[in-house]
């Protein structure tokens, strides 16, 4: 760089370029936080969402699937499961896992030993989940 | 070495190497469970692997960002840590801390780890990479702010230069930004929205601070050029970092619930996020060519260029590569993402690591540089790990767009694990790779015990 370009120039466009961009970013989320509960749909989150969001972390599921893409990339999308299988079957999948695996080259799940209670709840966050305006991700049903 | 305090980051270092093989010893697992499911099923589940890999791994570089500003400081400040005492408590504390942590995983069920952390007082656990207990997050935050507060004394006593300037604000945005991983609302899209405030400030924001500082500093060392000229690089480099990496964070706001205009302002300035890293390899390569000096650690200087070129190919080009909406429709939460974590944190952050610690552990082994013999090997596990970094990189990225076809562009959609069957051959490849990437890393360790005659310190 020329001897004309300074680094006291470049100090000054470092710190008036961070700062105006976080600023633009802290306006950007102000107004994403307006416009959010249209979005999300907040006014549906039960205490079964709530609940059912706290057992699908403390068993870490997003150790191995994904959930509106983001986690592990090891087992299927799990944000539009309610639409691809339903409640009742993602139940007994979860409920069925065998304690010890099967076997072979298949990817395996633990047996997580959930109560009624944590199926209906986890189920019933898969489904808020599902109901999210998420611009029409994933391209299909398969996630 | 200069300074005695300056001794202090050997420790930090050494623990950073041998974290540094576990992690790559569970990336193995994981990779062979990706094709053999049953493998220590179920001993060690992949979600648990997954959680012992990313957390070793990014402690493991906060042991090395830790030990590089100790070793750094002290010669930029040209003055004694400001207690060297705290700095190895700290090291303690922290090294105790994550083995505690990584044993937890390891031997209880994750539902009963979190029971046992207080984790329903104050829930915090179960998201991708902030997986810790509540005991160990508070432990980092205790950690980080001793450490800053050894760190910022330290400078505030001596020579303020840009080098440390930048560091220490890498480091202290690191810390503040960690503490958006205590906020997690029960509404998903706000955890996600914040959540990222601490994963994408830090890996495309702030941890490029301290990226570009470490090896500006090495720069300086091995090249001799006027510090005038590489901290105007480093400024022009880090302006570029958070004037298209900020608003950049908009390309995780795609599709998880948040406004659509995000898909612009994610598009535009993360399609900007390149050019930092391609003045990062313009500025190592210009700089070592215009050295006034033959420093005599070929080694460090082949780690210095190679940081500024695999961040760009890994965190440039293949972040590029989906970051545009309308590509990352098609291709978010695929192996394509999982090819571009790993060649990024490869060739930004290990390496990087990598480039401080070959400088530094010679000075202090009182040397300047190591032996000959001692180099070339060093060299050699520097070409495998960095050759099977691309090749695993290629071979992802080759299992990702087949996913990608398969899966979500196909007419007949397969499902998710109908496609992955059909994706197995590049599965076994990439752990084809990971052995070899192990070959590299055994042989990296090994070339610290390597004699010969070395040529002393000045």
């Amino acid at each position: 760089m020329s001897q004309a370009f300074t680094k006291s120039m470049a100090r000054n466009i470092f710190f008036g370029g961070s700062t105006f961009f976080f600023l633009l970013l802290v306006a950007l989320t102000f107004d994403t936080m307006q416009v959010l509960p249209k979005r999300d749909h907040r006014e549906n989150i039960t205490p079964a969402v709530a609940h059912g969001k706290m057992v699908w972390e403390k068993n870490n599921c997003i150790g191995c699937h994904t959930l509106l893409g983001e986690g592990a990339y090891y087992a299927p999308e799990l944000g539009n499961v309610y639409k691809r299988r339903g409640g009742e079957f993602v139940k007994a999948w979860i409920q069925s896992r065998p304690a010890e695996g099967t076997p072979g080259a298949r990817r395996q799940m633990p047996q997580f030993n959930l109560t009624p209670e944590e199926l209906d709840d986890m189920v019933a966050f898969l489904k808020w989940t599902g109901e999210i305006n998420t611009s029409n991700w994933p391209p299909n049903i398969e996630g | 070495m200069q300074y005695q305090s300056q001794a202090v980051a050997k420790p930090y270092f050494i623990a950073a190497i041998g974290l540094f093989v576990g992690q790559i010893l569970f990336g193995l697992i994981m990779g062979l469970q990706y094709v053999m499911g049953d493998f220590l099923f179920p001993a060690i589940p992949f979600n648990v692997a997954r959680m012992v890999h990313t957390n070793l791994l990014i402690v493991w570089l906060l042991f090395g960002f830790m030990g590089a500003a100790y070793y750094i400081i002290p010669e930029e400040t040209e003055s004694e840590l400001f207690s060297p005492k705290l700095a190895l408590l700290m090291f303690w504390i922290f090294l105790v801390a994550g083995a505690l942590t990584v044993v937890g995983y390891l031997l209880v069920p994750y539902a009963a780890l979190a029971k046992m952390t207080f984790n329903d007082l104050w829930p915090t656990m179960g998201r991708e990479f902030l997986e810790q207990p509540l005991p160990t997050k508070l432990g980092i935050v205790v950690v980080a702010l001793a450490f800053l507060f050894n760190i910022t004394m330290t400078i505030l006593k001596g020579r303020k230069t840009s080098i440390s300037l930048v560091l220490l604000m890498g480091l202290w945005g690191l810390a503040v930004f960690f503490l958006f991983s205590f906020y997690n609302p029960s509404n998903l899209v706000l955890d996600k929205y914040f959540w990222w405030w601490t994963v994408h400030l830090w890996v495309e924001g702030v941890w490029e601070l301290i990226l570009g500082a470490l090896l500006a500093f090495v720069l300086i060392k091995v090249t001799g050029v006027d510090r005038e000229i590489i901290e105007k690089w480093l400024y022009m480099i880090i302006a570029m970092t958070l004037i298209t990496g900020i608003v950049g964070m908009g390309h995780h706001y795609f599709w998880i619930g948040t406004p659509e205009y995000w898909q612009w302002f994610g598009s535009v300035f993360s399609a900007l996020e390149p050019i930092p890293f391609f003045m990062m390899t313009v500025f190592a390569f210009n700089m070592v060519n215009r050295r006034r000096r033959e420093h005599p650690n070929k080694a460090a200087t082949l780690w210095a260029l190679g940081t500024g070129v695999m961040s760009f190919l890994g965190a440039g080009v293949w972040g590029f590569l989906h970051t545009l909406a309308p590509v990352n429709f098609y291709t978010h939460g695929t192996q394509i993402t999982a090819a571009h974590g790993h060649m990024a944190f490869y060739g930004a952050y290990v390496m990087v690591v990598l480039t401080i610690i070959s400088y530094a552990m010679p000075v202090m082994r009182g040397r300047a540089a190591n032996s000959n013999k001692s180099q070339v090997l060093e060299m050699w596990s520097f070409w495998l790990m960095t050759v099977s970094i691309v090749f695993i990189t290629l071979f992802l990225t080759a299992a990702g767009i087949l996913q990608v076809w398969l899966q979500r562009v196909s007419t007949t959609p397969l499902g998710f694990m109908a496609a992955q069957d059909q994706i197995t051959l590049f599965y076994w490849m990439r752990e084809f790779t990971g052995l070899v990437f192990l070959t590299g890393l055994v042989l990296y360790i090994i070339s610290f015990f390597v004699g010969g005659e070395s040529k002393e310190a000045a």
